[in-house]
């Protein structure tokens, strides 16, 4: 009998073998683009990793980058786990940005030690409650979010403007020129950046945002698995009947999903506020966050660990791409790798399902039988 | 007078790619595939409308590029909902990332930047049946309309016809209802959805070609800013009807048209962004239950397994 | 009178199971033939192969004298042959017509490509006066009864030209009435020289209708009657045969324990909204096993749903040693000292993905030692479910694999496991041994008696007579929504309980 620490390796190795094959393909489908634009595919993969991990600096860019991924892959990731497909992560993170700028403006005179950790939980509530919008329309009406969600994107999208222009403008609140984005967050609710600490880290920008995504995907690895919430959660993911029938609220356990994918959703804006921009900007369009979110989820297999992983390669691949590009290669070619990506792992999804359908046609023929 | 056409003509104008979607997946959702993907069609849709022209010169070589890019697109997401059973969300989402990518891509390789194509000489952007600005006072209103809005009540008639006064379409909306029913008649449930995503595909394509060739003749990155979710959203509050779906699209066209001419109409003072939330508040209030009932049809998103109860 | 359609030697194998045993089946011109049988007899197979939903292992069909091969529907169709489903294949927001139509739709105009509803709707009106099928053409399924909606699924054959008609288990949804009035369409069918075979397990509607009957058991044919040659008690006989009882040992029936669970009156419906428990009575004392038997569909599964808190009832009232739990959440009940081992391990028993050790505190998971202020305990949760593994014998490499790379027999077995180690007072069993092997129905039965006899209450709900003869004390039998009869376990007899289950009155 195989020890459990075998056991649980050899889980993550299998577990793993699909979307590491998936970024393969993708990368050799890339690469037939690349060649098409005269370039040679080594070459311009090479300068896309050098440019994303070729030295210190560039990696704390690919870090700062990778940064928000976390926090909407996990979002996106715990809303899985309840059987829920939160696509609405982009409003709920539109929702954590101004939250955090209010925050700053309302509370710009408290001190540094407590200041920013006040801004992060007013982003993470923010996103909560936009995200109780379609959470408890689905658990008391049955309602797909998915719509619904998106539609609420588009209404945070202009509030936030609203907000923006008309509220948190600078014009209004310190007087002069209308400007195109809010007041500032003050100094002392700012990130530290990393390079305070390690000054290899150069001219990155990078700040402790990383660090704290780290432990929040820690914490959710910790609430998915190892509490009553968590398990709750999970099981009605998998199977809404046989939860119920273990005494387990459908209902409450959907609306509590989707909040706490909310708040991820709401820290990751915070986060990106209050760690590098330092305001928040009127916008024309998404951030894209939110769908970057649904691909780091897909890739990390919706499991915390993987999410770490997975966003660092998206991290990778979105700072990267500045090089490639000036070696001469379209960036967007970095955008074809990712959706490639995605559409594997959705075909992978669906890969899963045929051995459950082969168990069923002969479960459900031998039920027909009975009749 | 003279802004209330201006307005309208403008409403028809932005309505008119939200028609087209619309009714493309009313096609889809009506045999129970659910079809997200209509952004990506039609981000491919209104490029591929201007890279054809841009080599062939013919706009209408465009249009029908588009429709066909559109067709190809969504056969895609056809073989990952329909014949590998898939999650028909997830699968929209992978494609319209897809679009996007591929579309700069190639903008990048033909126009050798990024951003913005170059405009179209020859496009379709103004009134094809000049005569009718001749009419008094609703002249104006003519000179404003692009051959696609024409287009786009003739596909509504069309949609109409076939949805509800054809046997394919009896066919069509058996399958989305009760897949089964249909099976033990005889239907081929598959063949069925396969044909009506593909016709959503073209519809979407068509949409695509009408956004980019109808209004600016050039295509720019970004430029569907979500319009295929609108025309999800039209589609639903139309309540899966041709008729419907196209009163919706006049509502967000004309939501989006008023709040354009805020300036000129004298209602600076509403925020122009709460009237930019109009029609994705009323589509939350209406999918909830608030405002009517939106009743699906039933069998959408499932996958059809023959065989299986 | 010629044959219209002969069925030979039919046999039809699925995995692990043969449907039809060299199944010989004749139908004559201008007859009503009954197809008799219980639950897992082998009815429906038999005619999902005559209408080319299956294909037969092995055997032949012939229609009309003509050796056919019936690949799929449209293949029986355009023999003439039609089938009424069960479960109704109408299209809900459609008309009449538009269901009738459905795939051989009348058309006009340019290319034909213009539906034709007027054509469509007189056809529709002259079929249905011929016949004497009333039905309204415009209608939409939605609003109309059900015994309507039947009408429809019959006219949807007779459109097509069907000349032979199978209809599984027709009464099963209709009101006494609209039996009365489906017997009326049937004679007139007959007199327009249709042959109808008829699936049932109703031994009233049986001697009613039929010309002759064929009892099915077990995939076999016992034997085929003339309906004037036999009676509802011969056929009762013939349809549950005469068995070995698999004897379980067990202390005599202490007669007098208290009354554990309290059902009184108790009303409740199906997904459709149909009157699925029409007032239900009886009680289950402790140190019993109280059996409801029944032919699946007359109640049993809503009955267990509503007693569980998976369903709300519309009627009446159910307690548990005097604690009234009519309107409690499952939550609540379990609270109660309940334990429900469920009819479908794999939808309601069990999470698949979940590992065993995961499985085995469903339900109790908010209780400790397994958990604590929200956090799990693993090593209690572990070792719990090794203790379950071990005692029940349960065959698994260890308690850390899915739950779904156990096989049926295991799974249920842990499922036993658990529900009864929750120490409840009542233990609510439904189909505990269905799809399960020999070795693990005996282990599970030794296991409910074992309880039985340290004093809890059980509640069995079973289709399978065998099981329900060894194991109870007392048996009900649930017809139509309501508890017929109830007799001692040891005075019980096969024909007494196959007459009450099919409907008739054992006591006539």
């Amino acid at each position: 009998m195989q020890s459990q620490k075998e056991s649980k390796i050899k889980v993550a190795i299998d577990s793993i073998k699909f979307p590491l094959l998936a970024i393969v393909f993708a990368f050799i489908i890339g690469a037939f683009f690349i060649i098409w634009t005269g370039n040679n595919p080594i070459m311009a993969y090479g300068e896309l990793f050098s440019g994303s991990i070729g030295n210190i600096s560039r990696f704390g860019e690919t870090l700062l980058k990778a940064t928000p991924l976390i926090f909407t892959g996990l979002a996106v990731g715990f809303g899985y786990r309840c059987g829920l497909f939160n696509i609405g992560v982009e409003g709920q993170y539109i929702f954590g940005t101004i939250f955090a700028v209010s925050g700053g403006w309302v509370f710009r005179d408290m001190p540094g030690f407590i200041l920013p950790g006040i801004l992060l939980v007013l982003g993470a509530i923010g996103g909560a409650i936009w995200a109780f919008i379609p959470g408890i329309l689905k658990a008391k009406r049955g309602v797909n979010e998915v719509i619904i969600s998106i539609m609420l994107n588009y209404t945070a999208l202009y509030i936030a403007n609203y907000i923006v222009r008309s509220v948190l403008n600078p014009s209004i609140l310190l007087g002069g020129d209308k400007k195109a984005y809010s007041v500032m967050i003050p100094d002392q609710g700012r990130l530290t950046a990393l390079t305070e600490f390690i000054p290899s880290f150069g001219y990155s920008s990078v700040n402790t945002g990383i660090v704290i995504a780290i432990i929040m995907a820690l914490i959710i690895w910790f609430i998915l698995f190892k509490t009553t919430l968590g398990y709750e959660v999970r099981s009605v993911g998998f199977n809404p009947y046989a939860s119920e029938y273990g005494g387990i609220s459908i209902a409450k356990n959907i609306t509590l999903a989707m909040v706490i994918s909310g708040a991820l959703a709401g820290l990751a804006g915070a986060v990106t506020v209050i760690g590098l921009t330092f305001k928040v900007d009127m916008a024309s369009g998404m951030p894209g966050y939110g769908f970057d979110g649904i691909a780091v989820a897909l890739v990390g297999k919706n499991h915390p660990i993987g999410i770490l992983a997975s966003a660092l390669l998206f991290g990778i691949l979105k700072n990267g791409e500045r090089k490639m590009q000036i070696a001469g290669i379209p960036k967007e070619v970095v955008g074809i790798i990712q959706s490639i990506i995605i559409i594997f792992i959705a075909a992978e999804a669906i890969g899963s399902y045929l051995p459950d359908i082969k168990k069923k046609f002969s479960k459900k023929s031998k039920e027909e039988v009975q009749v | 007078m003279v802004i209330f056409i201006a307005l309208l003509a403008s409403a028809l104008r932005l309505a008119t790619p939200l028609i087209f979607s619309a009714l493309g997946g009313i096609f889809s959702e009506r045999s129970g595939v659910v079809n997200i993907a209509l952004e990506g069609i039609m981000i491919n849709g209104a490029f591929f409308a201007i890279l054809v022209t841009h080599f062939t010169g013919s706009p209408w070589l465009g249009v029908f590029a588009a429709m066909f890019i559109g067709a190809l697109t969504a056969l895609l997401l056809a073989v990952l909902a329909i014949h590998l059973r898939g999650d028909q969300v997830v699968a929209g989402v992978a494609i319209n990332l897809f679009a996007t990518s591929i579309t700069a891509f190639l903008l990048e390789m033909v126009w050798h930047r990024s951003g913005q194509t170059d405009s179209v000489p020859v496009s379709l952007t103004g009134n094809p049946f000049t005569f009718l600005e001749k009419i008094p006072v609703l002249g104006n209103l003519f000179s404003g309309l692009t051959p696609f809005v024409y287009l786009s009540f003739v596909a509504v008639a069309v949609t109409y016809f076939v949805i509800y006064k054809t046997p394919f379409g009896l066919r069509i909306r058996a399958v989305g209802e009760h897949p089964r029913a249909a099976d033990t008649v005889g239907i081929n449930v598959y063949t069925v959805r396969y044909i009506c995503v593909m016709i959503s595909g073209v519809l979407g394509g068509l949409s695509g070609a009408s956004l980019s060739l109808g209004t600016v003749s050039l295509f720019r990155e970004g430029m569907t800013s979500g319009k295929g979710f609108i025309a999800i959203a039209a589609m639903i509050f139309g309540k899966w009807h041709p008729v419907g779906a196209l009163l919706a699209s006049l509502f967000f066209g004309f939501a989006e048209a008023v709040q354009i001419q805020a300036a000129s109409l004298g209602i600076s003072n509403i925020p122009s962004e709460l009237l930019q939330t109009l029609p994705y508040v009323a589509t939350v209030l209406v999918l909830a239950g608030f405002i009517g009932r939106a009743v699906a049809p039933k069998a959408g998103g499932v996958p059809y397994q023959k065989g299986h109860r | 009178m010629t044959n219209v359609v002969e069925m030979k030697n039919i046999t039809k194998v699925f995995p692990g199971v043969v449907a039809n045993d060299q199944v010989n089946f004749e139908l004559k011109k201008g007859e009503i033939h009954v197809l008799l049988g219980e639950n897992g007899a082998g009815k429906t197979t038999l005619m999902n192969i005559l209408y080319g939903l299956y294909e037969q292992t092995d055997g032949d069909i012939f229609i009309k004298g003509q050796l056919q091969k019936i690949k799929d529907p449209s293949v029986a169709i355009s023999l003439g042959i039609g089938m009424v489903h069960q479960h109704f294949m109408l299209v809900e927001p459609f008309t009449v017509t538009e269901n009738i139509i459905l795939g051989s739709e009348t058309h006009k105009g340019f290319a034909n490509s213009v539906l034709d509803l007027e054509t469509a709707n007189k056809k529709v009106k002259e079929i249905s006066e011929l016949y004497g099928l009333a039905v309204d053409p415009s209608a939409k399924i939605q609003d109309i009864s059900v015994g309507m909606q039947q009408r429809v699924e019959i006219l949807k054959t007779l459109y097509r030209g069907a000349e032979i008609l199978i209809l599984d288990e027709p009464t099963a949804v209709l009101t006494p009435q609209e039996i009365d009035e489906l017997g009326e369409i049937l004679k007139k069918l007959v007199e327009q020289d249709k042959s109808i075979i008829l699936i049932t397990h109703k031994l009233k509607e049986v001697m009613a209708m039929s010309d002759r009957v064929t009892v099915i058991r077990r995939g076999k044919v016992i034997e085929t009657l003339d309906k004037n040659n036999t009676n509802i008690d011969e056929l009762a006989e013939l349809m549950v045969g005469r068995k070995v009882n698999l004897k379980v040992d067990k202390k005599t029936h202490e007669k007098d324990g208290d009354v554990v669970l309290k059902v009184e009156g108790l009303m409740a419906e199906d997904n459709r909204g149909s009157h699925a428990l029409k007032g239900v009575d009886f009680e289950v004392k402790s140190g019993e096993i109280f059996a409801i038997a029944g032919v699946d569909g007359n109640g049993q599964g809503q009955l267990v749903e509503v007693l569980t808190g998976l369903r709300k009832s519309t009627g009446g009232s159910f307690s548990i040693k005097g604690v009234d739990l009519s309107h409690a959440t499952t939550k609540e009940i379990l609270k109660n000292s309940v334990a429900h081992i469920p009819e479908d391990r794999h939808k309601r028993g069990l999470v698949l993905q979940h590992s065993l050790a995961e499985n085995g505190i469903l339900g109790n998971h908010l209780d400790e030692p397994f958990s604590k202020n929200g956090l799990l305990d693993e090593n209690e949760i572990h070792a719990y479910s090794k203790k379950l593994i071990d005692e029940y014998d349960v065959r698994t490499p260890s308690e850390r694999v899915q739950a779904n790379a156990l096989s049926g027999g295991n799974q249920q077995k842990f499922i036993v496991a658990r529900e009864i180690n929750r120490h409840p007072e009542l233990i609510i069993a439904s189909q505990p041994t269905r799809g399960v092997d020999v070795g693990a129905i005996e282990f599970i039965h030794r296991k409910l008696v074992e309880q039985r006899d340290q004093g809890k209450a059980i509640l069995l709900v079973s289709l399978e007579l065998d099981e329900v003869m060894a194991l109870a004390d007392r048996i009900a039998v649930i017809y139509d929504g309501k508890i017929v009869g109830v007799v001692e376990g040891s005075e019980a007899n096969e024909r007494e309980l196959g007459i009450m289950m099919a409907g008739g009155n054992a006591k006539a």
